[in-house]
């Protein structure tokens, strides 16, 4: 890894302890921001630059601006903060250990396989040219999926939302 | 790039990942569950995005696209979903939501 994808990876897992460290909803959503952006730098590192720009725009941009809106819609009375108290005994020691067990399974299992030495890539790799030609000549199925699963989205979320009288 | 190596990548991504599981696990805040689901999102994401680059294909590109789409419809119902709890009951943490309970 280069020295600017270590820095953005260190940013991105202190981004991810900030989101399930932090008490208030807004600080995990900033924490949450600082991840993505810094996904998105590894991806463009690993020369994936449209992913790193969608990513940017739709996840950075979108989704985040929808994260605080609905933050500050539940906002309005008082801050949405959790209960202090976990109604079930030991949530978060349990919770903790089970996660880093599974780390720890996950880093040995992927580092124990021995990878091939990596391929040198085209050129025009992971570039608009080249990420269309694979999107709508060769995953067109896939496309059409997502296609479907945005409209059952929006469908759904228009009919849960507005279904009151 | 010469010299890439995807260790480095795995063990990021499974940082992320397992972060994410563990907010999922330890908050019970509906919102940041939501958030960590993400966090999981954008780890599944970087080890597709390391293996097209290990293996110079673009179909990893793809299904990172894929995950893209499926996070913003997942956070679009998600958010939905909890702004109607809320609407319902004034709940921000889903251990006041108990009518399924066995």
């Amino acid at each position: 890894m280069s020295a600017v994808a270590v820095v953005a990876a260190v940013l991105a897992v202190a981004g991810g302890v900030g989101v399930i460290a932090s008490r208030r909803p807004v600080r995990s959503v900033l924490s949450l921001l600082l991840t993505l952006l810094s996904l998105a730098v590894l991806f463009i590192g690993l020369g994936a630059e449209f992913i790193g720009l969608i990513q940017i725009i739709v996840y950075a941009g979108a989704v985040m601006v929808l994260f605080v809106f609905v933050i500050s819609l539940l906002s309005a009375k008082n801050e949405p903060l959790e209960r202090p108290v976990s109604l079930l005994p030991g949530q978060e020691r349990w919770g903790g250990v089970a996660a880093a067990v599974l780390a720890v399974l996950l880093i040995v299992a992927g580092l124990r396989h021995a990878y091939p030495a990596a391929r040198s890539v085209f050129d025009g790799y992971g570039a608009v040219r080249a990420f269309g030609e694979a999107l709508f000549y060769e995953h067109v199925f896939v496309l059409q999926l997502a296609a479907l699963l945005l409209m059952v989205a929006v469908v759904g979320v228009v009919i849960l939302i507005a279904r009151r009288s | 790039m010469p010299g890439f190596a995807i260790e480095g990548y795995v063990i990021v991504s499974v940082v992320l990942f397992a972060l994410g599981i563990a907010g999922v696990l330890v908050r019970r805040s509906p919102l940041v569950m939501l958030m960590a689901i993400e966090l999981m999102w954008g780890a599944a994401a970087l080890l597709f995005l390391a293996f097209a680059r290990q293996f110079a294909l673009m179909d990893g590109h793809v299904f990172s696209f894929l995950i893209l789409v499926v996070g913003a419809a997942e956070a679009a119902i998600g958010l939905g979903l909890i702004v109607l709890l809320f609407r319902a009951r004034e709940a921000v943490d889903v251990d006041e939501v108990r009518e399924l309970r066995g």
